[in-house]
């Protein structure tokens, strides 16, 4: 397998393989980067819109490939030979995952659609049974819609109340609010995520989560921007519940994960009832299923953590502080190449050291979807718009940004194409 | 490409609106804006002997959007509301000479059209059921 393979050539150069990723390897992984994308076909894709999903390598895609054509079956109940075999793929991930981020237990990993449905779990079965009346609840306002929305409709129905935490104009946290709102409200959750989806910027997590343990708070870290790109060690952190995407991290569309620590998941009603998730149901009652499965209910997306569990494998593989290397000199390099460009703003912190591999920026008067039209013609793919950040978008006073972010398989070459390519948007514009 | 859809007067449109503000005192003024794109447009009409009399518009978005709804009520300025009302996506398209769009960007090009069909579906609203259900069975086509 080529994972394998890209392991043991480092193992044969160890000193070098540590400091830097073969990219040109990485990218024989990954069949979409040979694709011709732009006016007929006559540009190589430039994918830089690794923030919104990441693109899948032949392990992924091979291993879903797999499971449909050899031992699909659906899992749990099954005594065939077809079952076990798909129970030991899916459980086997549950402890890669569990791995992956430290957790104490597989126990406490629940596989979801997406890290939106497992905050949605989470404002469903933990927030209905705790968020009270007057109760508030913490946001910061760089949060995706995904972390904002779910408490929006919990808020409403407890008539609690929405804390945000302000942003200042480097795009750090106000830890200043953080204290203040410790101090004056009735916290009963904090909800952060960890790396910014627009600005980049990575929260100060261990001092978060420190903070509000000293009052008695739980905090949820929505780690959709986090698990893909930085090492990440729930118990080093010590949050409460954390959430995150295979599809941001080279898995398959969904599949989400719930982390959750145990004594706090023990005591949360189901979210979704149905098959899988019980024990015993009678007519009028039932005995809900242990812990993780009571939070799994119906045939879950088997194929998807099979492909997750390949993800998993690639990433480990290489290793996630490399990862994180090489997005921090991609991001580097970027913020030169683009700071070198007149009129350009960069929003988010300018230590390349304090964010991950995301740059928002805005180039003149010209709106990032007309931005993203003219990068697209040069077959570079970036995101335009509010990022499912509307909140922030008002903080910054901005109707949209455009976004590149990156990935193991991006190149410095990649950043000097875009760069060429936004001087031939400021032509276009007249600029 | 880009260059034929950034024409001089796509970015002279975009970068000077006509009929861009407010009307102090319109019959109608109603605000849409594309998820997409986060481009949103505010309409406000005066509508006189089934004529629009004045149009203005607010909106921000990108110059597509914004071009297309400051060319429309060019288009429209004293002419009569049937004219509106046979309005169809391709005159606006060959108004603003992009007739090529994606699906995606196309979205852009339309939403003044649809603002304004939504604007006359209010308009009709109490004078005019039968009126005001035909221009929300166009506006809802956008």
């Amino acid at each position: 397998m080529l994972v394998y393979s890209l392991y043991l050539k480092a193992g044969d150069n160890i000193v070098m393989q540590k400091t830097a990723l073969s990219v040109e390897e990485i990218r024989q992984d990954f069949p979409i980067l040979k694709r011709k994308v732009g006016v007929g076909g006559s540009k190589t894709l430039v994918y830089l819109d690794n923030a919104a999903t990441t693109q899948k390598p032949y392990a992924v895609i091979n291993a879903m490939n797999e499971y449909y054509s050899n031992y699909n079956a659906n899992i749990h109940r099954a005594v065939h030979q077809l079952g076990e075999e798909a129970t030991f793929a899916y459980e086997q991930t549950r402890e890669k995952v569990a791995k992956f981020i430290n957790a104490r237990s597989t126990d406490e990993i629940i596989f979801t659609r997406n890290a939106t449905e497992a905050i949605n779990l989470v404002a469903y079965s933990w927030g209905r049974r705790n968020i009270k009346r007057a109760d508030t609840i913490v946001l910061t306002e760089m949060e995706h819609h995904s972390n904002i929305v779910p408490w929006q409709i919990l808020s409403r129905e407890k008539k609690s109340k929405i804390c945000y935490l302000g942003v200042d104009d480097q795009g750090y946290l106000k830890m200043r609010d953080y204290e203040r709102a410790l101090e004056k409200e009735a916290v009963r959750l904090v909800s952060v995520s960890e790396m910014s989806n627009v600005l980049g910027t990575i929260l100060p997590l261990k001092e978060i989560i420190t903070r509000a343990h000293e009052d008695n708070v739980p905090v949820f870290v929505d780690a959709a921007q986090s698990v893909p790109h930085l090492p990440v060690d729930v118990q080093r952190t010590d949050c409460d519940f954390l959430a995150f995407s295979a599809h941001k991290m080279l898995g398959p569309t969904g599949v989400g994960v719930l982390y959750v620590k145990k004594e706090i998941l023990e005591e949360m009603p189901p979210f979704i009832g149905g098959g899988d998730m019980i024990k015993e149901v009678h007519q009028q009652n039932v005995i809900y299923n242990d812990l993780p499965y009571r939070f799994e209910g119906g045939t879950q997306n088997i194929a998807g953590v099979v492909g997750f569990s390949a993800a998993l494998d690639y990433l480990a593989a290489i290793g996630m502080d490399r990862v994180r290397n090489h997005e921090l000199d991609l991001t580097r390099y970027a913020l030169s190449a683009l700071s070198d460009l007149k009129d350009v703003i960069i929003y988010g912190p300018k230590n390349f050291r304090d964010r991950g591999g995301v740059i928002s920026f805005n180039i003149a008067d010209i709106h990032p979807h007309d931005l993203a039209t003219i990068m697209n013609e040069h077959g570079i793919a970036i995101r335009s718009g509010h990022h499912c950040a509307q909140v922030l978008m008002e903080r910054l006073d901005v109707a949209a940004t455009s976004r590149a972010s990156f990935y193991i398989y991006n190149t410095q070459e990649e950043i000097d194409l875009f760069a060429d390519a936004l001087l031939d948007a400021r032509r276009i514009f007249r600029i | 490409m880009s260059d034929d859809i950034y024409r001089e007067i796509i970015l002279d449109h975009y970068r000077n609106p006509r009929n861009k503000g407010r009307l102090t005192d319109p019959d109608v003024t109603i605000h849409d804006s594309n998820p997409l794109c986060g481009d949103e447009i505010d309409m406000h009409l005066k509508v006189e002997e089934d004529k629009i009399k004045d149009i203005k518009f607010e909106g921000r978005g990108c110059a597509i959007s914004q071009a297309s709804a400051s060319m429309l009520t060019e288009m429209v300025l004293n002419k009569p509301l049937s004219m509106v009302k046979n309005l169809a996506k391709e005159d606006i398209l060959e108004n603003i000479g992009l007739t090529n769009l994606g699906p995606a960007r196309i979205k852009c090009a339309l939403l003044s059209l649809k603002v304004l069909k939504m604007s006359m579906v209010k308009y009709y609203t109490d004078k005019d059921p039968k009126s005001a259900g035909d221009f929300r069975d166009e506006a809802v086509k956008y």
